[in-house]
């Protein structure tokens, strides 16, 4: 190859384009108490009650149909004796996805020392614990007698005891589920007292204050405890990031571990853990797009927020793209004709309208992103998101139902439709999302003060004819 | 018992980082530094120790992965022995998860929890933040005696663009 010989072109020697602020607006310390506390402060916009009033009905929905399929029980779904998962796990998975990109942002990228993570890691969080809330119902209802949940639990009991079975992936799945619920909250919270002590130290007259007061425990802002705090801080954005990918890679072993053709392969765990991110950081682009325009945060969350986070998604998307591919490449290689099947039902079978909607959301329309212009229209972005969304939840649905519609035994093959109370609690768990959203939006600084404040330039380095002999 | 401290605040983050570099150099005890993010190097500017806690983190993270570990063995294997599939009582790779989560559970939870009592945070404990020190100002908080020159530390202090200087009269129990 010569090419390494060549001499640079002349396009090389151009300075390069100035990289755009990560906070706009020139904003002082000041400025960015006052803009993340007044939204806290001021009086909710129409706009937030029209939003709260349409998420809390369909959380209502849903409340409503959980409370009839309890009643009921569960053959109130669309499940037989072949299809016994549909709906229920296909969410359990979604959500559970949605939520893996909170913990990325939160904790992977403060381990890659990205400074964008400041002005979307709150937010993140936040849908992270939403998400997992979301998750967490699916199993309970699933059970059929969700009050007798706590029999996951390795308690001493009456009936021997009997413990619980450690070796099965359920049980892991209880217990990854539980710890990522955990910790998620101890993470958010913790990363939160710095926040709180400054709403609470703006003495704002109320019931808010007072609250502020206990929850920021007393913190003072001191350099011995801020010196511990972010060592701590790093701890836990250690601890989370195995915890982040170990828990994906849990959800996928409930289907690996077992022998469905399509479910039992070595892929599943970076597979699920690349859709998982793929989802999560479609959802975090779907909800800061909103927030960005409802709340004013035109300065936080910049083009280059939105563009490094569609390049992760773009990146995430291409490998959940080669997953696909890899899977039917080996069912192929594995000269399986079970494996073999599977695949070659999935594109061309009854469900293939859920293949293809989920090939073209999930691959083919994410590949614009590669064009500069597309990433820095927010609009596009927000749609190219709702897509991922779509296609990511068409895609959980795709690995469950298609794996087991056609059984090993041809007698034994079944169809699967959901019945309206399958669809009603899908759109209840949006509700549950978005009202806690909301809520959290209103009620919690949506954006890290402290944090956002440590990437702030200085003012000395940024207006530097104002002082004299300064060093950088 | 009380001590008397002098609060001088900054607006630059960078002028408290040479305020208490130069404080010290002169002589002077910085009590604490009050500042509404984490900055950078002042710990090595403050002559702070490095934390252990990461050896808290380090022993509950432990505790919890070999804990869970004896405890999936005794469980699954000595007290009810159950027979999956064939598979061996005590399956070390099938302990590996739910060992592995509580390895991440308790030393997280190990961990925040060391953080807040070393540093005292409490919920009810009656805050002691120097004015504006959450919001936009860099407070440092240094030891004086009632005997000592005034007109030097003002002159350092001031040299170091301080914006506002108060006295203080603190609770002896309050120094660390």
């Amino acid at each position: 190859m010569s090419s390494a010989a060549t001499p640079m072109p002349a396009a090389a020697h151009l300075p390069p384009p100035p990289i755009p602020p990560l906070i706009g607006g020139d904003k002082t310390l000041a400025g960015v108490t006052r803009d993340i506390c007044q939204p806290l402060e001021a009086r909710p916009t129409r706009l937030w009650w029209i939003g709260l009033a349409l998420a809390a009905s369909a959380l209502l929905l849903g409340v409503v149909s959980v409370v009839y399929q309890i009643a009921m029980g569960i053959g109130v779904w669309g499940l037989n004796k072949t299809v016994g998962w549909g709906f229920d796990i296909t969410n359990f998975v979604f959500w559970v996805g949605i939520g893996h990109a909170g913990t990325l942002i939160s904790a992977v990228l403060f381990l890659f020392r990205q400074r964008w993570r400041t002005s979307v890691n709150r937010a993140a969080e936040a849908m992270t614990l939403f998400a997992v809330m979301c998750a967490g119902i699916f199993p309970l209802i699933h059970m059929g007698r969700p009050w007798l949940a706590y029999w996951f639990a390795p308690y001493p009991n009456l009936r021997g005891p009997l413990w619980i079975n450690f070796k099965s992936p359920l049980v892991w799945d209880f217990f990854a589920i539980s710890t990522y619920f955990l910790v998620s909250a101890l993470f958010w919270y913790f990363g939160l007292i710095p926040d709180l002590a400054t709403i609470r130290d703006r003495r704002w007259p109320g019931l808010r204050t007072r609250i502020c007061s206990v929850l920021s425990l007393g913190w003072t802002g001191s350099a011995r405890a801020w010196h511990r705090y972010e060592t701590v801080y790093l701890l836990l954005a250690g601890l989370a990031t195995p915890l982040v990918f170990s828990v994906h890679t849990i959800v996928s072993m409930d289907f690996a571990t077992s022998v469905i053709p399509g479910w039992h392969t070595t892929i599943f765990p970076p597979y699920f853990v690349a859709g998982a991110i793929f989802s999560g950081l479609a959802m975090v682009l779907t909800l800061m797009l909103i927030a960005r325009k409802t709340m004013r945060l035109e300065h936080y969350i910049t083009s280059r927020h939105v563009d490094a986070m569609c390049k992760l998604m773009l990146s995430m998307g291409c490998i959940v793209g080669l997953a696909y591919g890899t899977e039917f490449f080996m069912a192929f290689y594995s000269g399986n004709p079970y494996e073999q099947f599977v695949f070659l039902n999935r594109a061309g079978g009854p469900f293939r309208g859920a293949y293809w909607t989920m090939v073209i959301c999930n691959v083919v329309i994410p590949q614009v992103l590669w064009l500069q212009r597309v990433r820095a229209n927010f609009a596009a972005v927000f749609v190219i998101s709702i897509f991922v969304n779509i296609g990511m939840w068409f895609e959980r649905f795709v690995i469950i139902v298609t794996s087991l519609h056609r059984d090993y035994l041809p007698s034994s093959w079944a169809s699967y439709t959901p019945t309206i109370i399958e669809i009603t609690t899908l759109i209840g768990s949006f509700g549950l999302f978005f009202t806690c959203f909301l809520l959290f939006c209103r009620f919690i600084p949506v954006i890290a003060m402290a944090e956002v404040k440590g990437v702030l330039e200085p003012a000395s380095d940024r207006h530097p004819s104002a002082k004299s002999g300064e060093a950088a | 018992m009380s001590s008397r401290v002098v609060l001088a605040s900054f607006a630059d983050e960078h002028d408290v980082l040479d305020a208490v570099r130069t404080l010290r150099t002169r002589g002077y005890t910085v009590r604490d530094v009050f500042s509404p993010h984490a900055i950078h190097g002042m710990d090595e500017a403050m002559g702070l120790r490095p934390t252990r806690l990461t050896w808290v983190c380090f022993v509950c993270g432990a505790i919890g992965l070999f804990g869970m570990l004896w405890f999936q063995n005794w469980a699954n294997a000595v007290d009810w022995p159950i027979n999956v599939g064939g598979k061996p009582w005590n399956s070390l790779p099938a302990e590996a998860p739910v060992a592995f989560e509580m390895l991440v559970l308790l030393a997280a939870f190990g961990s925040v929890i060391a953080c807040l009592a070393v540093n005292r945070l409490y919920p009810g404990k009656a805050d002691a933040t120097p004015p504006r020190a959450t919001d936009d100002r860099y407070v440092v908080a240094i030891d004086v005696t009632p005997a000592s020159p005034r007109e030097h530390l003002t002159q350092t202090l001031e040299s170091c663009r301080v914006v506002d200087v108060e006295d203080r009269l603190v609770a002896a129990e309050d120094k660390r």
